[in-house]
């Protein structure tokens, strides 16, 4: 699939006060008309790469290229890009029609285009009416939605959107991230969103780079990262995942034996490079385990795990079962409350000895 | 005897519950509370500014006797005497050089204010500090300062001609100029600090915004920063303007009687002339107008909520 390239980054690098690197070596291919999400947990360089795309911070090292052409020291006013900032920086002194009609102005657009052009914009945003109050006689989400509007309708060719969901409570985020698809869907404008979030990256992503301490650790779509997560610290920031440790014993077609705690063989999808005796992680999700009452034979049934029930959550949608397997390992179970949990009371309780089940291809061998 | 019990109880409770009563009536009539907490305030200022401002008032319709005593005799004289081409005069070049004063004060004092509150933290408070050590010396000597270097024979006419770039001294001493650069010096920390707090309190961020939208550094003042900070700048040029036009010890020190300022006039009015009825119906009218053009120049700033 060969698409246009709306923004690249060359192996850029930003350090801080000669000694804190913030971004380290990282290198992205953003394309045209996709909704990039960068996801990360606070700290991990995520927001200072966006500014260095905006142009207000400069890489120490590497090119960052915006449309093709490497954008160097070009100030931030100069850039065919606009950002959507974290606390929405509304001009507090401007009407909502005057905040919207601003870069337009700037850039000396005629007088009766800028009135369309607001127009158009307040209407993709659901704002008609507003024009002529103050932000701060706004909600948090109409202010949200002026400032995606100011920077929509200079219809520029990415979007940069820092945590714009932050402030808002969640209900309200629910419905912002699905108006954000949409708006992006209709405009067909690249979007760079930041977040640390990453049930939003999943809902509203075309693809995803997960980064921590500066660094990409993967790139690919919410599904890739989802089920197949690179490394430990994908696998456990995206979503939630059980690490068990041991060693490969056998490995037939793509199904390898792994023997944890150096008793209990257990099942997981092989991939390319993995050796008979290497040592590895087996990273299970919660939901992926099917939990059940043990009959005569499961003893013996190859990558079943047997266990007692040491604690029960009810949170609604789902029960979670924490599986004692031994001193030393303990797996989180997920199931999904099918039933109505009042009519019929489960027959596994705490104390109950468990059998835990799941398709090796549900597993995955991380090898760091 | 229960009764008798009760009695006794009642009066013993009585002595708290007579401060408790006061805090009850207070509260439910919450102006008489206001005024409880004002009396201090209004006390003082009635005594001392009120009560003045009615001598004063009472003495510009007065007479001036023989020997400048005040005769109560009623005229309308001392206001109709203001209007005298030589008192006008004296009032615009006041005005003339009180605005000058406080331009030049923006000038210097936004720039600076800028500069201090972008400052990181620990030069910030040096900077707060070459603001501030002015007002440590004694106003007078700080104006003989500037007398000396001003003089004929003063630092810098010395300095120019040891240099050779003038053959004579400039006479810079008892000229207007000599006078704002007096006003100007005295003033400009009432300039900066004001518009330092406002800047301070501006979040950078739409600023940046602005950027991302096109704006280059000249727009970022005009449209978001000098807006949203306006306030500060109206503070500052009132603390600046105001004491400016009512000044005599700079214009008296600088000026040396060649640059008579309204303040000027005032004073020989109440000391030399001994003429207190003009002095006063003087000072009313330039409290009168100053007080006008600081209210007309409020409202021009309150043109948009902020």
């Amino acid at each position: 699939m060969e698409r246009p390239v709306d923004v690249e980054l060359c192996d850029v690098t930003k350090v801080f006060d000669q000694h804190v690197k913030a971004v380290d070596h990282v290198s992205l291919q953003i394309y045209q008309g996709e909704f990039f999400s960068l996801l990360g947990p606070s700290g991990c360089g995520k927001t200072t790469t966006l500014r260095m795309i905006a142009g207000f911070e400069l890489p120490t090292s590497g090119d960052i290229l915006i449309e093709g052409r490497v954008v160097g020291n070009t100030p931030p006013f100069k850039r065919n890009v606009n950002t959507v900032f974290q606390n929405y920086a509304l001009f507090p002194h401007m009407t909502v029609e005057e905040n919207v009609a601003f870069g337009l102005r700037m850039k000396g657009v005629p007088r009766d285009e800028i009135r369309q052009r607001v127009r158009e914009a307040l209407h993709l945003v659901r704002l008609n009416g507003f024009e002529n109050r103050y932000p701060r006689q706004l909600s948090g989400g109409q202010q949200q939605r002026v400032a995606l509007a100011r920077a929509l309708v200079n219809r520029p060719r990415v979007l940069l959107l820092d945590e714009p969901l932050g402030a808002l409570d969640l209900k309200l985020r629910k419905d912002m991230q699905l108006e954000l698809k949409r708006l992006q869907e209709t405009v067909g404008i690249t979007f760079l969103y930041v977040t640390h979030d990453q049930e939003e990256a999943l809902t509203m992503s075309d693809r995803i780079a997960v980064m921590n301490a500066g660094r990409v650790l993967q790139v690919g779509t919410p599904l890739e990262i989802y089920e197949r997560p690179a490394n430990r610290f994908v696998a456990d920031f995206i979503g939630e995942s059980n690490f068990l440790e041991g060693q490969v014993t056998r490995i037939e077609r793509d199904t390898a034996t792994v023997v944890i705690s150096d008793r209990f063989p257990v099942l997981a999808q092989t991939h390319h490079g993995i050796q008979p005796g290497q040592r590895v992680t087996v990273a299970i999700r919660p939901e992926k385990i099917r939990l059940c009452i043990p009959t005569s034979d499961s003893q013996n049934e190859a990558g079943a795990l047997t266990g007692t029930v040491q604690d029960i959550v009810y949170i609604g949608t789902d029960t979670h079962y924490l599986v004692r397997i031994d001193d030393h390992t303990a797996i989180r179970v997920r199931v999904q409350n099918a039933q109505n949990r009042l009519d019929s009371p489960d027959s596994i309780r705490r104390g109950t000895w468990v059998v835990l089940r799941w398709a090796p291809e549900a597993a995955r061998l991380l090898t760091e | 005897m229960a009764l008798a019990e009760e009695a006794r109880q009642k009066a013993v409770q009585a002595k708290p519950r007579l401060t408790e009563a006061i805090g009850e009536v207070l509260r439910r009539r919450p102006l008489l509370q206001l005024s409880v907490i004002l009396s201090p305030g209004i006390l003082w200022l009635t005594l001392f500014f009120l009560f003045p401002l009615c001598i004063v008032l009472a003495y510009s319709f007065a007479t001036r006797g023989t020997y400048g005593q005040i005769v109560w005799h009623f005229t309308l004289e001392n206001y109709r005497r203001f209007f005298d081409w030589l008192y006008i005069r004296t009032f615009l070049l006041s005005i003339w050089l009180s605005v000058l004063a406080t331009v030049i004060c923006l000038m210097i004092g936004y720039p600076f204010a800028f500069v201090m509150a972008r400052a990181p933290r620990r030069w910030r408070n040096a900077l707060m500090l070459l603001v501030m050590i002015p007002f440590w010396t004694n106003f007078l000597v700080r104006t003989y300062a500037i007398m000396f270097l001003l003089r004929n024979e003063g630092l810098i006419n010395t300095a120019l001609q040891w240099l050779g770039v003038i053959n004579r001294p400039i006479p810079m001493l008892f000229t207007p100029f000599a006078v704002v650069l007096g006003l100007v010096y005295g003033y400009l920390p009432f300039m900066i600090l004001p518009i330092y707090a406002s800047i301070e309190k501006f979040d950078f961020t739409l600023a940046e915004a602005a950027q991302d939208l096109g704006a280059n550094a000249w727009r970022v003042f005009r449209e978001i920063l000098w807006p949203l900070t306006l306030p500060g700048t109206i503070a500052g040029s009132i603390l600046v303007f105001i004491p400016s036009v009512g000044t005599f010890v700079t214009s008296d020190l600088l000026g040396g009687g060649k640059v008579v300022m309204i303040g000027n006039l005032i004073q020989q009015q109440f000391l030399t002339v001994r003429h207190w009825p003009f002095g006063s119906a003087i000072s009313l009218i330039l409290m009168a107008i100053v007080l006008i053009a600081t209210l007309i120049y409020f409202r021009s700033g309150e043109e948009r909520p902020i």
